[in-house]
């Protein structure tokens, strides 16, 4: 049990355990390798945000404010290719999953170290090629690479762009090998699949989701490079082939993709919620159930992308009542975090702040998935911003809410400092009130008609767009305030001792930061899951 | 640590098999069963892929894990095929209406295709 | 000093060499369902186009050389067999045994590899049939040929790496690094090798053997 304020400068942890370049970049230790793509997704989501402002400063003026039409619409592509591939899809599971996985099973690493190195590398990789596409000139086909644009009309960066993405890909594929691997053969004597905890469950659907669908739009990404390259007609109708069919292999994957980046903040949100409520989460095994249905009925909905593009309406029906059934076990995470929140002990630091945030959020862009899997409706608002203002409340109010949590509920175990509480919960409520102003007048936008991907708009839109890029210049300021406390606190911020927040889990039972090896010694299990108010678990 | 070791009678009586059904099946090539040809030829391909992951792969003995992965996979690409399919099988199922067909936008199937024989 | 064998058989994030074992076996296994569906996506394109239009599909495949198609499948079996066989050699410890099956799984795979190059592709582009290079057939054969070349082209590059890390493993075989302790490597090389294998058993009569050869 460490002493109240204990010199992180003498005991060895993972940390400090070796120095210099080298240690760091030929690591295999799997919280290195998380705090490497840390620092990757950060910087993504900065070049990725910087794509974000320059939009939402261009439409303040109906007719475009800064740039000419094929500009914007490189800046738009740059920004859903960049957040979504290099941001959204690595950061809880590369960073949360790598540092918290064997961690949370009791092991002292995952199944295959080396490949976890690896995978970083190709994720690198992928992103130089996609970060050369931007430079030598952008891709202009938005993130979804549509044929026949994507293969015959445009003369964009959509070969490096493609390459960067398929490459990526693989990083992907192999972290979610990795999870599985080790959630099968790796938890400690005790751990149970039922006694893990949700955050588990979650990385585990997660990892289904990456290991199957990705392969489909890699191969995808590849015919559309063959098709460009050799100007034959996979896809081109003068041949006989069908755009349509592009879309679907596309969404084949990319539906299930964005389940990839909410069930990982869904796992997160289950343990911040029951440890700030200090409470077991309600209804354990439906939420643990829910992730794995989400992740196989996730497969079964694609072509709600396509009700509009030409597929037949027979399968449209069939798969707008499929969309429906995949709301459900969403749902049921809903309502089974409320019910953990009654009665419970709530406490309101800044991951609690993030964790309700949310809730509410991914409600409100859920229900609006509803809107858009009727097919009736989403004849009128289909590609207009009622999509953007939906998938949006979802990812940025619903997914990096979850991330955000996340960073602010494990950095005392990741660095072993306090960051201040007042600053964080500051920036949560900024962060909250700015994406509220950017994304829910896209809400009306859309319900209102003005389309996606278009550089101008009719002048009666101006005061809603206007908002719009208000609340983006305030979502700004918020994402800014945590990079500021956080750096300072790795420094100047009080030490944190191993379990700063008090709460469950075997994480919490070793020092913060933790040792090289994880655990002392292989601890072993003998409670339940969120076990507050219950004996401590015994180690060794 | 040793796995089970595979008698190699049983690795030559699987590869003397694997030939006679590759054999079996380039014979039945030159046989006329009109679409049966496919289907005869498809329970051949996957007779051998069941013998090659049986025994060469070892999933005969091995845990019951490994089955469900391959199981998942042979689901999963049935999802993808089936759910596409039936898009392009039901497109014809709705008629487009009068003044809204254009002749340059689809490329019209060609006599004796599977959709011409609905 | 069969413990210290043992011990550095064994990966430090491991209890035992059971569960390292388990461990890489369900790791390759999660890699080849990885592979069905990059594969599948292929084999989903193929099935919805050959529909659409089966008689360019069955001029196309009549194209084809049934009998250097078949007879590449039986170069596939017979290195599926010794590769088998080199496993199993692993397992008992037996390392010429290991190195002479390993030298003949790779020959057999170059030859695949080399047919497949002179014998069909030069042979297919000096006939005028590679799309997007000097296609100058009927264009209700293009798709086919698109998904020939395409099909059979990712199948030779999984070959080829393929063969690339049986050659690793024979130096280290050589060398003596396998036993009945440490063999992970050359099973899971197998269990890739064998799936390689199983798409060509689909592909050849998906591709060669569409609409009979009555």
């Amino acid at each position: 049990m460490a002493t109240a304020v204990e010199n992180l400068d003498t005991r060895v942890h993972y940390l400090n355990a070796n120095y210099g370049i080298k240690s760091w970049l030929l690591t295999t230790d799997h919280k290195r390798i998380a705090i490497l793509y840390l620092a990757s997704i950060t910087l993504f989501f900065v070049v990725g945000g910087i794509a974000a402002v320059l939009i939402r400063l261009h439409l303040i003026e109906p007719n475009g404010a800064i740039f000419e039409p094929g500009t914007y619409n490189k800046l738009f592509s740059m920004h859903g290719i960049i957040m979504v591939f290099f941001f959204m899809i690595p950061s809880i599971p590369a960073v949360f999953g790598n540092f918290l996985v064997p961690m949370m099973i009791g092991a002292r690493d995952l199944a295959f170290p080396k490949l976890n190195l690896l995978s970083w590398y190709v994720f690198i990789l992928g992103g130089v090629l996609t970060l050369y596409a931007v430079i030598g000139g952008g891709v202009d086909t938005g993130w979804t690479f549509y044929t026949p644009l994507s293969t015959t009309y445009v003369n964009t960066n959509v070969l490096s762009a493609a390459l960067g993405v398929f490459v990526a890909g693989f990083s992907s594929i192999l972290t979610g090998l990795n999870f599985v691997v080790t959630i099968h053969k790796m938890r400690a004597p005790g751990m149970t699949w039922f006694r893990m905890p949700l955050f588990l469950w979650a990385m585990y659907a997660t990892s289904l989701i990456q290991i199957l669908g990705t392969p489909v739009v890699a191969i995808t990404l590849v015919l559309v490079a063959v098709e460009r390259l050799f100007h034959v007609g996979i896809f081109d109708p003068a041949v006989g082939g069908d755009p349509i069919l592009f879309q679907h292999l596309f969404w084949f994957y990319s539906h299930p993709a964005v389940y990839i980046m909410i069930l990982p903040s869904m796992g997160v949100v289950s343990e911040l919620i029951a440890c700030f409520a200090k409470k077991r989460i309600f209804g354990y095994s439906f939420v643990a159930f829910s992730s794995v249905a989400i992740a196989v009925v996730s497969f079964l909905v694609w072509g709600h992308h396509m009700f509009v593009s030409g597929q037949s309406i027979y399968a449209g029906i069939i798969f707008s009542a499929l969309s429906f059934l995949v709301a459900i076990p969403s749902a049921i995470k809903v309502f089974n975090w409320t019910a953990t929140l009654y009665k419970g002990s709530i406490s309101f630091q800044a991951p609690m702040l993030y964790a309700l945030g949310f809730i509410g959020l991914f409600t409100m862009g859920g229900l609006t998935g509803l809107f858009l899997a009727t097919l009736a409706v989403d004849t009128h608002v289909h590609d207009t911003y009622f999509v953007v203002g939906h998938f949006h409340y979802i990812m940025v109010g619903g997914a990096v809410m979850g991330y955000l949590g996340a960073i602010h509920f494990w950095w005392p175990k990741i660095t072993g400092r306090l960051y201040p509480d007042g600053w964080a919960r500051l920036a949560a409520a900024i962060i909250f009130i700015g994406f509220n102003l950017t994304f829910f007048p896209q809400y009306m936008l859309g319900y209102l008609g003005m389309p996606r991907r278009y550089a101008i708009y009719p002048p009666k839109f101006q005061v809603l767009n206007v908002m719009s890029s208000a609340g983006a210049s305030i979502l700004a300021v918020g994402y800014a305030i945590p990079l500021v406390y956080l750096i300072w606190s790795m420094r100047y911020g009080p030490v944190a001792g191993p379990n700063p927040w008090g709460a469950k889990g075997l994480e919490w039972e070793t020092p913060s930061p933790p040792p090289t090896e994880n655990f002392e010694q292989t601890p072993v299990v003998t409670e339940e899951a969120y076990a507050y108010g219950a004996k401590e678990v015994e180690v060794g | 640590m040793q796995g089970h070791v595979v008698p190699k009678k049983i690795y030559f009586f699987v590869f003397g098999a694997l030939l006679a059904l590759t054999a079996l099946t380039t014979a039945m090539a030159y046989v006329n069963l009109g679409q049966w040809n496919t289907v005869v030829a498809l329970i051949i391909a996957c007779c051998k892929a069941t013998l090659v992951v049986l025994f060469f792969m070892h999933l005969r003995w091995s845990p019951r894990l490994m089955r469900v992965v391959l199981l998942s996979a042979i689901l999963w690409l049935a999802i993808l095929i089936s759910l596409t399919t039936t898009d392009f099988f039901s497109r014809d199922w709705t008629p487009i209406p009068e003044g809204w067909e254009s002749s340059q936008l689809r490329l019209p199937p060609l006599p004796g295709s599977l959709l011409h024989r609905r | 000093m069969a413990d210290s064998h043992a011990a550095s058989a064994l990966a430090h994030q491991f209890e035992d060499l059971d569960q390292q074992h388990d461990a890489a076996s369900l790791g390759m296994w999660i890699f080849l369902a990885t592979e069905v569906m990059f594969f599948g996506g292929l084999f989903a394109g193929y099935t919805i186009y050959r529909n659409l239009y089966l008689p360019g599909f069955e001029a196309g495949s009549h194209m084809l050389n049934v009998t250097i198609g078949a007879l590449n499948t039986a170069v596939l079996i017979c290195s599926s067999l010794t590769m088998a066989l080199a496993v199993r050699a692993a397992q008992m410890g037996k390392r010429n045994t290991l190195v002479a099956f390993l030298i003949l799984t790779i020959v057999l795979g170059l030859a695949f590899i080399l047919v497949k190059l002179t014998f069909e592709w030069r042979h297919d582009y000096v006939e005028g049939l590679a799309p997007g290079l000097n296609f100058t057939k009927a264009k209700s054969m293009e798709l086919f040929f698109c998904f020939y070349f395409l099909m059979t082209g990712v199948h030779a590059l999984h070959m080829v790496v393929g063969v690339g890390v049986l050659g690793v493993l024979l130096v280290q075989a050589w060398k003596g690094r396998f036993g009945p302790d440490r063999y992970n490597a050359v099973e899971t090389a197998g269990l890739y090798w064998h799936f390689v294998d199983i798409i060509w058993i689909f592909l050849f009569p998906l591709l060669y053997l569409i609409g009979g050869r009555y």
